[in-house]
């Protein structure tokens, strides 16, 4: 009985049909892709991208080349030198990200005592050289300056749940 | 005006008549293949961009949409791109075979359209042997998948063209046995003729009593052109493109634009041999004189068309068949139940039951 069964069903094509009638109804339903440079993901405040130093609002750079980030930093990515600047305070005098061996975890943020390395959101950049992928210290400031405003809101935004 | 153009036309007339009469019967025929090729190329390349957008669809993606409005012009981006790519063939290969295989693959998925009917009386050539014609080119497709496979001199070509070689041959008997169904059913071999003979609208098509062979012979032509599910001479996953795998370029285009070419033409060669071709499933129900009773050259299109979507949505749907069992499926599956119906038809004939008499 079982086989006659089993003929029936193969023959009749029965599991094919509803093969079929699965990728037949998908044709028709709506479509989910997200038009990239048109239309954007929602991205959490989290979200770690390209690096940025920050600065004070009087406008004095926040690192203080405690050298933790380079310490905890998984992939070695990051390299500082420091020095006393004229003023007697402890300065980076050169604070390189080279983003080839950056894996973007964040540790370096969630290291700084004084909230002077960000990621930030963006994620959309490319190098034309060789070479280019090395983040300098003004290079990271240049990047804070221009979307401190963003940075801010967005630890702004993730404050309570630290 | 109408003096310039009756000019042109004379002038035209006298240098037509100017050329011997055995040339002038070559120019209408070359002319003749141009009109089916050029469309048919077409059909061909927009049938690609279908394939990626309904297979999109089906995948709950939109497909290609960059290039051109909607992504209409993709095929014309594809053709440019493979067009200027070059065509490297590789030092140990046997450099003539590797370029004559996808000539020979692509010869036959043509030469078939010559007896192919589009309308009353539209065919190039109106053979009376059309549908064995058609069998010897289908089959001799497959000998340009082999040479492809041999003259590469590499184990995945060979080896998926030994793949083909045994399937394109167990696949072919299923197809002829289903053919000779049609065959009996018509008896004409003439295209025309077995269209003609299923005048009378959808219920007198001769899917109906060769409903068996019509499904054998439909997914025989899924097996014969190596589409999926039975698209194991290129199993990516096995022999990373099969045969294909060192050909590059408009080499490659070339197995491309065949392979598509056999899709169009088992869907045509289906729609003509089981469905009516272009008559029309509602000759008999409504009124003569209506459009929609009125044979034409849409129906064709339109079942034609129909069953080139089934293949997309074939390959959408199925996961690929395991070697032995497609095999399994070719020799102890389809040539039985062929056999078993042509029998059955045999008795019908014999009976005088069914929509012919032969």
């Amino acid at each position: 009985m079982k086989s006659v069964y089993h003929f029936f069903k193969s023959f009749l094509f029965w599991e094919l049909l509803k093969g079929l009638s699965v990728t037949g109804k998908y044709l028709f339903s709506p479509k989910i892709t997200v038009q990239y440079p048109e239309e954007k993901t929602p991205m959490s405040p989290r979200f770690r991208g390209l690096h940025a130093q920050r600065r004070y609002a009087n406008g004095e750079e926040r690192c203080i080349a405690c050298k933790l980030c380079e310490a905890v930093c998984p992939a070695l990515a990051i390299t500082i030198e420091s020095e006393q600047r004229e003023d007697g305070s402890r300065r980076t005098k050169r604070y390189d990200i080279d983003l080839f061996k950056c894996i973007y975890c964040g540790f370096c943020e969630e290291a700084c005592p004084v909230d002077a390395i960000v990621e930030t959101h963006i994620f959309e950049y490319h190098f034309e050289e060789r070479g280019k992928q090395v983040m300098t210290k003004q290079m990271l400031l240049e990047v804070g300056d221009k979307y401190e405003a963003e940075i801010a809101a967005n630890k702004q935004a993730d404050a309570p749940y630290r | 005006m109408n003096e310039m153009i009756d000019n042109l036309l004379t002038t035209g007339l006298e240098l037509w008549n100017w050329f011997p009469a055995d040339w002038q019967t070559f120019l209408l025929i070359l002319g003749k293949i141009i009109l089916i090729l050029a469309p048919l190329m077409i059909c061909v390349a927009y049938i690609t961009y279908a394939e990626r957008k309904i297979i999109g669809y089906m995948q709950v993606r939109i497909g290609p949409n960059r290039v051109g409005p909607r992504g209409w012009l993709q095929p014309i981006a594809d053709a440019m791109k493979l067009m200027f790519k070059e065509v490297i063939i590789p030092s140990q290969s046997d450099k003539f075979l590797f370029l004559l295989a996808p000539v020979l693959s692509i010869m036959p998925a043509l030469a078939a359209w010559a007896v192919i009917p589009f309308d009353r009386g539209i065919v190039l050539t109106d053979v009376n042997a059309g549908l064995l014609y058609i069998l010897a080119l289908t089959s001799l497709g497959v000998y340009g998948v082999v040479i492809a496979g041999w003259a590469s001199n590499s184990k995945y070509a060979i080896l998926s063209s030994l793949r083909v070689g045994a399937q394109i041959v167990a696949y072919e008997i299923a197809m002829g046995f289903a053919l000779v169904g049609v065959i009996m059913a018509s008896g004409s071999l003439n295209m025309g003729d077995i269209v003609e003979g299923q005048a009378g609208g959808i219920s007198s098509w001769y899917v109906w009593p060769l409903l068996p062979l019509f499904f054998v012979y439909f997914i025989s032509g899924v097996a014969e052109t190596n589409r999926a599910p039975f698209d194991v001479a290129e199993g990516e996953s096995e022999i990373v493109a099969g045969f294909h795998v060192e050909y590059s370029g408009m080499a490659f285009a070339v197995f491309f634009l065949a392979e598509y070419a056999n899709i169009i033409l088992i869907s045509s060669l289906t729609a003509l041999l089981f469905l009516g071709g272009w008559l029309s499933p509602f000759e008999g129900f409504v009124e003569a004189g209506n459009w929609l009773a009125e044979p034409s050259l849409l129906w064709f299109f339109a079942k034609a068309c129909f069953f080139a979507f089934c293949f997309l949505w074939f390959r959408a749907t199925f996961p690929r068949y395991r070697y032995d069992q497609i095999m399994r499926l070719g020799w102890k599956v389809f040539i039985p139940v062929t056999i078993v119906w042509l029998f059955v038809e045999g008795l019908m004939v014999y009976a005088q039951i069914g929509p012919w008499s032969a």
